[in-house]
This record gives structure tokens, C-alpha cells and sequence, in this order.
């Protein structure tokens, strides 16, 4: 993939997908209904799964897709669904004019002093020239190889320790969901 | 095309963090958390090209725990849903001091 | 606990029977948990009027022998003994009686080896603290052993004696428990291998003591005695405290054994030795009655009478005596505080003699005399003369306990006389006695022989422990450490000659104010009345029993310790009986000084025993027992008599000079000032406002609202993330 074109139709698409997740970003945000919201927030997560692809991380691409977009997105709108939550209620539930220009006065404050942070070196990697160092990944690396490397040796006890703590957020929901028997 | 994914991504978790404030409704505050945690996965993936595959690693674990807390934070919404029958967040104060 | 013991071997005594010597305090202990279950469960079924049956007692003084009930008052009606008498009988003079023949197996045992060094049984390992090691361990040697034998030989009588006082009493098992109790915790004083374990026996007889003197406590005069004896004792034991605190720090070991190499490393006659010596005595004075503590002792004689004579004559307030002896290596380093002992001793002698002449309690008369002879015994030790100051104690603890038990028997019989006629009339006051010869001749005699004995007429046993000491005394004057050394500023040779002559004048005083007791009581006509006179009578004879064994014991306990000029039996048995434990101290004590002339110890003794006789002479010359009336027809005494006869209004003293300041300043500043302002105000309702003030502050941002979290968050995070950035 080293050809000339390439640089171009790379940047063209990263452009393009991240462009798109930004906008479905804010669909999301601006949307009364929850389902609608739900939608955008999963185009949101497509153009990202298509973002990490182009950064060569195709296995996490996947897994947004699977497990973000696929699993817990499709939970949200099952549980939107069920509750019958579909319709954009009476009394909107955004909160007045006051409320969402402060709200998006901090935003922006938020992303200025995370710019700040940024040039201000604490993140120190990013004065950096990008060049690639020993440990990255270059081409066709971004598969499942070298994830698996790290978590299942370095990582082993946290992966462990997900796994426990999936058990119990499956338990957790069980209990928390069942009527309980002595219901009125 | 580094700097263009972390800006991209701060851009995200600002409007996350917009969305929880302004929203009301659960189900909505909930996914912009997830908004948040998927931007904070797109800064894994973007540094993971300079540092290594260990970022994609915690990317994993992101949804991991993601995945969890939508399993508890949804039944949490449904039981609350059943007691009340709304999911707006002002009308659920029960941890007022 | 006992598979603890770590049993000495090599030691003479080790595999004889002392090694039970656990078994001694652990008798009375078992008597005390038997005799207390037996109380604590009639109380619980008879119920609350069991414990005091207060309502029938507020009329008599001494409650002697409880006959409780005038609402139905004939003689021949006997109220109902405690259910639990029997058992009670039996057990608490039981046990007492078991543990007298241990100590007399051990004395056997202990006379048939010869040995130097004490016999140290260690129980546990009690206070392991850093450097202070202190064992729970029993110290079994000549000194111990004296004094165990007196307890429980002296104890078992008084206990039997108490069968027959205490009878009708509704507090019968509580009575012995407590004096179980009081026996055990005596024991474990005179038992224990150091001074912490000492301070326990210390304390412990301290609390039966207050226990017991508060036995009828339903009155309100015994339990204030109670407590003031409690609160005295405490003065004292403070002292005590300091001495061990000193003596840790300075010594390095609170333990007997050991004790003499250990001092060596402070100067002799040095401050710190003085101090601890002296903080020693002021514990002494407060378990021993001495000046300026005294007061209590008096007052102690509110509880029954037998008590009187067990813990305040006999046993517990020769504790400070006992202390001075076993301390004696201690005292014999520091002449100054030695020389101190000596002088209060004798002032204390002479003060309360002179108290006792105008007392008209029988009981009273008696507690002055106990003070005056405790102060004998001070005088005894201090001047070094450690095997006489024990001596005297055993002897006192002979007739003392005699007279106190004839007293009872006195009490017992007008108790019963006046309750038999419904008389209200104070039991113990002389004005109302006199004459009881005619109704009590075993009574009588007995009492005789005690006075006899406490005036120092020879040969009875006072006289060889009076005259010892008095004789010490005027030794030392001559010659010695003490004679050479000065207290504030006085040489000591005139401070022991004017103890000498104090001495003197208190056993006059003694002489004179036994004699007019026994005037008073026993001669002359009758003063109890027409209708009383038909009921008086001798005790029984589970009383008078004890009574004719402690009437030998005086008669003949001189014996145990006759002196070189007197070669009527063995001489100086008690002498060398405890010239391992005290003999190092008492030749220190003596110096180089010379024996006193044969022909002047003849003279010191002469002059002992005429003064003795002038005293009881004058006294049966001056008193007309005929001229008496009843209490309640006496015309108030006058003049120098007055002063006498209200104690020189020593308690009005304190209570002016102490007890009301320290009730001022404690009502005023320490509770409605500091307590009540500053601790109740400012600390605790002051903490608790603002706590409350600050909770509301905090559950006013707990809204309960997730949407307000959130934004608190997000400014929270902002600030932050600014501060961090704007630093860079």
C-alpha cells in the first residue's frame, strides 16, 4: 500500500470518517428522542470502528463493531424499547437556555485546557517527531498477535480480574432486574 | 494524522461530558458516557501507533467494563423505571442527605 | 493459674510443704467465693432489705449481735437465724482455721531447716513491661511467716468469736465473705515477693476494710466512716505509689529478694533513699493511723465490733509496720527518714493517749489506744529496732484483739439487756456500764490481763515489748547512725531522747486511761438501769472461748522474746527467729555502739514498769466510778477536757482547712467553672454543635440529584485540569 496515492486517499477518508463521527456526535447529543440518540450514537461508533481500521488496529475496529455497536448499543435500545421510553417526552428533558450554554461554555473550556495540557508537554510524546518507535506497529501488524501478547502476560491478572467482574455485573443485573418475590 | 485523532477525540468526550450535563433523561446520560469512553478508546488506539499494542490492550478492557457497567447500569434503570416509572434523573433523588 | 508456678529447687524449703504456700491466701479466697454466693443468693430471694435490714437497726449504736427487731422484742423471742447460717459457720471460720494449720505445718517445716535466704515460690509472669519485671510470686520466710501466723491464728479466733456476735444478723454470709476476703488480700500483703504484689494485698485490705467498717451501712454515719477511712487511705497509698515509682527508678527492682545488693548503688543517707523511705512512711500513716491520718481509725469503729479488732487493732493497720520491716534494709540507709518515723511515732503515741483518757466509747477508748500503740511500733522500727517493733505488734495484736473481743462481749450483753427492755440507750458509752464484773466474771478477768498487759506490767506480755522498745530506744540515743544524724536541724541523739520521754509519758498516759476503762465498765455500781440489770449476762461460750485463748496468749506471749537480763526461759526467740530477714538492717542501725550497761537496762526497766503502776495507781486513786451517771444525765465536760474529749478537734481542722476549701474550688471553678462551662459547654455540646453544623453544611450539597454530581464534577475536573495547566 506504499504508493503514491495513498497518503492522499488516507487522509481524504480519516477526514471523511472522523468528520462523520463528529457530526453523529452531536446528532446524538441534540436528539429529544432516545432512540434517535441511540442511532447516532452508533453511527458514531461505526465511523470510529472505521477510524481504528485506518490506524491499523483492526481487531479493536472489529470488536467496536461487535461488542459496542452489536452488543451493548442494541442492550440500550432494547431496554429504551421495553420501558416504552421510544417517544420524546412532554416536558423536554434538556434543560433550559441557561443550562446548555453553560454546559457548552465548559465544554469548551474543557477542550481548550485539554489542548492546553497537550502543548503544554503533559503529554510529552506528542512534541515527539512521529516517527515510529521500537514498540509500535507498523502495516499489517494491528491484528490479534500482538494484542494478545501483552494480555495474556503482562495483563494476565487484570484480564483475569475482567472476567470476575463480568460474572458479577451479570449477577448484579440478574438480581437487580428480577421482581422481587414479595412484590405488591 | 496523530494530533488530528486526539483532537477528534477531545472533541468527543467535550460533548459527552455536554450531553450528561444538559440531558435529564437516563438512558441518554448513560450512552453519553459511553460517548466518553469511546472517545477516550479512540486516544488509546491513536497513541498505540507511537507506543505500542498495549493501548489496544486497554481498549479492550474499556469495553470490557463498558459492557459491564451497561449490564448493571440498565438493570439499575429498570428497577428504578418499575419503583417510579420515569427514568428522568430529577425525579430520583433518594440519596438526599 | 498454679500450673504456672515455677517451683525453687535447691532451696531447704522446696519440697516441703511451703511449696503449698499458694494454698494459704487461696483458703480465705475460696471462703470468701463460697460465703458471697451464699449472700448474693439470699439477697436475691429475700430481696432488697436483705443486705442492710437497715429498718431494725437505726435506733441501736452498735448493732452488736443484731437483735434487729424491737417491734417484737422479748427476750425469749429469737429472731430467725440466716437460712444459711449453718453453712456459713462452718465455712468461714473453716477455712480460716484450715489455713492457720498450713501456716503452723510451714513453721514446723521451716524450723526444722536451716535457711538463709527467703523461700520464693513465682506463680506468672504478671507485669513484663520493658525493664519491670514483675512476677506474681510468694515470699515465704521468718518475717512472712510471723505475720501469716498472726492473721490466721488471731483471724480464726475472731472468725469464731464472729459466730457468735454476728448470729442474728440478716448480713451473716456477707459478713464472712468479707472477712474472708479481708484475710485473703492480708495474705497476699504480707505474701507478696515485691511491692506491686504488696500493694495489691495493700489495696485489697483497704476495700474490706471500708466494706466492713460500712457494714451496716443503711446508717448513714457508717457509711460516711467508711468512706472517710477509704478517702484517708487513699492520701497514704499515694505516697506508697511515689515510694514504688522512686524506687523502680532509682533501684531498678520493686522485688524483696535482691533488694539489699540493689540499694547498695544509692548513697547511704542520700536524698533519693530518703525520699523513698519517707514516701514509704507516708503510706504507713495512712494504713497505720499515724499523724497526721490518723482520723479515720476512730471512726472506724462504726462497723462490728470483731472487725475492730481483726483489721483495725490486729491485722491491717500493723501493715505499715510490717512494710517499715520488710523495707528495714531500706530505712536502715536514710537515718533522717528512719529518725522521722521514730518522732511521729512517738508524737502519735502520746496524742492519741492522751485522746483516749476522755473518750467514754469503749470502742473509742480502744481506737485511741490502738493509734497510740501503733505509734509504739513506729517508734519501734524506726529506731531500728525492727524485731521489737514486730514484736510489739504481735503482742498488740494478743491483747488488742482481747480487748477489743471483751468489748464485744461487753457490747453484746448491754445490746441484749437494752433490747430486751426496749432502751435506746447508747450499748457502748461507759456512763451507762460500770459494775458488769458481777454479770460477766470470765469477761472481767480476761479484759484484765489484756490491760494489764497493754500497761506494761511485767509479766504480762506488753511489758517485753514496750520495754524493748523503750530500751532501743535509749540505746541508739547513746550511740549509732541515728544518734549522729540531725533532723532539720535537731541532733539526733536529743530527738531520741525526747521520743524516749514521750515514750514515757504515753505508757502513763496508757496506764492511766486503761485502767480508768476498766474502772468505768467493770467496777463501781451499776449505771444500766432496774429493768436492765435482770438481763445482763456472759456471752456464750463461742465467744468467750476466743477469749480465754487470746488471754493467754497475752499473759504469756512475752515469752516469745525475753530479754538478756530476764533468763526466764529461752532468751530472744523472735530475735533470732528473724535475724535473717532483719538482722543486716539492725546492726547497721546499731553502729558501732555498745550493749547499755546491765545496771542501766535494770534502771530503763524499773522506771518502765513504776511508771506503769503509778499510772493505774493514780487512776484508782483519782476515778470515782460512783460518782458517774448515766449518758444522758452527764453535764457536758469543761476546759482542757472538752478539748480532749472532742479528739482536739482535729477533724474540725481539716474539715475547715481542707475538706471545705477542696469543696469550694471544686464546686466553683472545677464543676460550674471547667466542668460545666469549659468540658460540658465548649468541648462536648461545643464539638457536637459544630459537628452539626458542618453535618447540614454537608447534607445540603447531597441533593440526591445525579445532575447536580455531574456538574459539581465537571467543575471540579476543570479546576483542576486548570490549576495543572496554568502551573506549567
Amino acid at each position: 500500500m506504499q504508493n503514491e496515492f495513498v497518503p492522499l486517499f488516507y487522509g481524504f477518508h480519516f477526514y471523511l470518517f472522523g468528520l462523520i463521527a463528529l457530526a453523529s456526535a452531536l446528532m446524538f447529543v441534540t436528539r429529544k428522542s432516545p432512540v434517535a440518540a441511540a442511532l447516532w450514537l452508533v453511527q458514531t461508533m461505526f465511523a470510529l470502528a472505521a477510524l481504528y481500521v485506518m490506524m491499523d488496529a483492526q481487531f479493536v475496529g472489529v470488536m467496536q463493531i461487535l461488542v459496542y455497536a452489536g452488543a451493548i448499543m442494541v442492550v440500550f435500545l432494547f431496554v429504551i424499547m421495553l420501558l416504552n421510553l421510544g417517544h420524546p417526552s412532554e416536558i423536554s428533558d434538556i434543560r433550559g437556555k441557561w443550562g446548555r450554554v453553560i454546559a457548552g461554555l465548559f465544554g469548551i473550556a474543557l477542550l481548550a485546557e485539554i489542548g492546553a495540557a497537550s502543548r503544554n508537554a503533559l503529554v510529552p510524546a506528542l512534541q515527539l517527531p512521529q516517527a515510529p518507535t521500537d514498540g509500535a506497529i507498523n502495516g499489517t501488524a494491528g491484528v490479534i498477535g500482538p494484542i494478545a501478547g501483552p494480555m495474556f502476560k503482562e495483563y494476565l491478572l487484570a484480564f483475569e480480574l475482567t472476567s470476575v467482574l463480568l460474572l458479577v455485573a451479570v449477577i448484579g443485573a440478574v438480581v437487580l432486574g428480577k421482581k422481587s418475590s414479595n412484590a405488591r | 494524522m496523530l494530533a488530528e485523532s486526539l483532537a477528534l477525540s477531545a472533541a468527543l468526550f467535550a460533548i459527552g461530558v455536554v450531553g450528561v450535563l444538559t440531558r435529564r433523561n437516563a438512558m441518554i446520560v448513560f450512552m453519553c458516557v459511553e460517548l466518553m469512553l469511546n472517545a477516550v478508546n479512540l486516544s488509546f488506539v491513536a497513541l498505540s501507533r507511537l507506543y505500542g499494542a498495549t493501548g489496544q490492550v486497554f481498549v479492550i478492557f474499556v469495553m470490557t467494563v463498558a459492557a459491564a457497567e451497561a449490564a448493571v447500569g440498565l438493570a439499575i434503570v429498570i428497577a428504578i423505571f418499575r419503583h417510579k416509572q420515569t427514568v428522568d434523573l430529577q425525579n430520583i433523588n433518594l440519596l438526599r442527605g | 493459674m498454679m500450673n504456672a508456678q515455677i517451683p525453687e529447687t535447691g532451696h531447704p524449703l522446696a519440697d516441703t510443704v511451703a511449696r503449698f504456700v499458694w494454698l494459704l491466701p487461696l483458703l480465705p479466697l475460696l471462703g470468701f467465693v463460697v460465703n458471697g454466693a451464699l449472700a448474693l443468693s439470699a439477697a436475691a430471694k429475700i430481696g432488697p432489705d436483705d443486705p442492710s435490714a437497715g429498718q431494725d437497726h437505726h435506733n441501736a449504736h452498735d448493732h452488736a449481735a443484731g437483735h434487729d427487731d424491737h417491734g417484737h422484742g422479748h427476750d425469749d423471742h429469737h429472731p430467725a437465724r440466716h437460712k444459711y447460717a449453718g453453712i456459713v459457720s462452718l465455712v468461714g471460720p473453716g477455712v480460716l482455721l484450715a489455713a492457720f494449720g498450713l501456716a503452723v505445718a510451714m513453721f514446723l517445716a521451716m524450723r526444722g531447716v536451716k535457711m538463709e535466704e527467703p523461700f520464693v515460690l513465682q506463680l506468672f509472669r504478671w507485669m513484663p513491661v520493658g525493664d519491670l519485671k514483675i512476677n506474681a510470686a510468694f515470699q515465704l520466710d521468718q518475717l512472712s511467716m510471723v505475720m501469716v501466723l498472726i492473721i490466721t491464728g488471731v483471724g480464726t479466733l475472731i472468725h469464731i468469736f464472729s459466730v457468735g456476735y454476728m448470729q442474728d444478723d440478716p448480713g451473716y454470709p456477707r459478713y464472712f465473705a468479707y472477712l474472708n476476703l479481708f484475710v485473703f488480700f492480708m495474705l497476699l500483703l504480707v505474701l507478696g515477693a515485691n511491692y506491686p504484689l504488696m500493694f495489691v494485698g495493700w489495696e485489697g485490705v483497704g476495700l474490706c476494710s471500708y466494706l466492713l467498717i460500712g457494714f451496716w451501712f443503711s446508717e448513714e454515719a457508717n457509711a460516711n466512716a467508711g468512706k472517710k477511712a477509704f478517702i484517708v487511705n487513699r492520701i497514704g497509698d499515694f505516697g506508697f505509689l511515689v515510694a514504688m515509682f522512686l524506687l523502680f527508678a532509682n533501684v531498678g527492682t520493686l522485688d524483696y529478694a535482691g533488694m539489699a545488693e540493689a540499694a547498695q548503688k544509692l548513697p547511704m543517707g542520700g536524698t533519693v533513699i530518703t525520699a523513698i523511705c519517707l514516701f514509704f512512711f507516708v503510706g504507713c500513716t495512712g494504713k497505720s493511723a499515724q499523724i497526721p491520718l490518723y482520723v479515720w481509725l476512730p471512726d472506724a469503729m462504726a462497723g462490728p465490733t470483731p472487725v475492730s479488732a481483726l483489721i483495725h487493732a490486729a491485722t491491717m493497720v500493723t501493715a505499715g509496720v510490717y512494710l517499715i520491716a520488710r523495707s528495714s534494709i531500706l530505712f536502715s540507709m536514710a537515718p533522717v527518714a528512719s529518725l522521722t518515723v521514730a518522732l511521729v511515732g512517738g508524737l502519735t503515741a502520746l496524742f492519741a493517749a492522751t485522746i483516749g483518757l476522755k473518750q467514754w466509747d469503749i470502742k473509742k477508748v480502744l481506737a485511741y489506744s490502738t493509734v497510740s500503740q501503733l505509734g509504739y511500733m513506729f517508734v519501734g522500727v524506726g529506731v531500728g529496732a525492727y524485731t521489737a517493733g514486730v514484736f510489739h505488734l504481735m503482742t498488740h495484736a494478743f491483747f488488742k484483739a482481747l480487748l477489743f473481743l471483751g468489748s464485744g462481749s461487753v457490747i453484746f450483753a448491754m445490746h441484749r439487756a437494752y433490747h430486751a427492755t426496749h432502751n435506746h440507750d447508747d450499748a457502748q458509752d461507759m456512763r451507762n456500764m460500770g459494775g458488769l464484773k458481777k454479770f460477766m466474771p470470765v469477761t472481767w478477768a480476761l479484759m484484765w490481763i489484756a490491760t494489764l498487759a497493754i500497761a506494761g506490767i511485767p509479766p504480762f506480755a506488753g511489758f517485753f515489748s514496750k520495754d524493748e522498745i523503750l530500751g532501743t530506744v535509749f540505746a541508739r540515743a547513746n550511740a549509732g547512725p541515728l544518734s549522729t544524724a540531725t533532723l532539720l536541724g535537731v541532733p539526733g541523739h536529743v530527738v531520741l531522747l525526747i521520743v524516749y520521754v514521750i515514750g514515757l509519758a504515753s505508757a502513763l498516759l496508757t496506764a492511766i486511761y486503761m485502767t480508768r476503762m476498766m474502772i468505768y465498765t467493770f467496777h463501781g455500781p451499776n449505771r444500766t438501769g432496774d429493768a436492765e440489770r435482770a438481763h445482763l449476762a456472759e456471752a456464750p461460750w463461742i465467744m468467750t472461748g476466743p477469749l480465754v485463748v487470746l488471754g493467754v496468749l497475752s499473759a504469756f506471749g512475752g515469752w516469745l522474746n525475753l530479754p538478756e537480763l530476764l533468763p526466764i526461759g529461752p532468751i530472744g526467740t523472735l530475735e533470732h527467729w528473724l535475724e535473717p530477714v532483719v538482722g543486716v538492717a539492725t546492726a547497721r542501725m546499731a553502729g558501732s555502739g555498745e550493749h547499755v550497761a546491765a545496771n542501766t537496762e535494770w534502771v530503763l526497766i524499773g522506771v518502765a514498769v513504776a511508771i506503769a503502776v503509778i499510772g493505774m495507781s493514780v487512776a484508782f486513786a483519782r476515778l470515782k466510778p460512783a460518782a458517774l451517771v448515766q449518758k444522758s444525765a452527764s453535764p457536758a465536760s469543761e476546759g482542757f477536757a472538752k478539748v480532749l474529749e472532742h479528739k482536739y478537734y482535729v477533724d474540725e481542722l481539716y474539715d475547715d482547712a481542707i475538706v471545705q476549701p477542696v469543696k469550694g474550688i471544686s464546686t466553683t471553678v472545677l464543676w460550674k467553672g471547667v466542668d460545666a462551662g469549659i468540658i460540658d459547654g465548649l468541648f462536648v455540646n461545643g464539638s457536637a454543635a459544630v459537628t452539626r453544623a458542618m453535618g447540614w453544611m454537608g447534607s445540603q450539597l447531597q441533593s440526591g440529584q445525579v445532575g447536580t454530581y455531574a456538574w459539581v464534577l465537571v467543575i471540579g475536573v476543570l479546576a483542576l485540569l486548570g490549576a495543572f495547566t496554568s502551573s506549567r
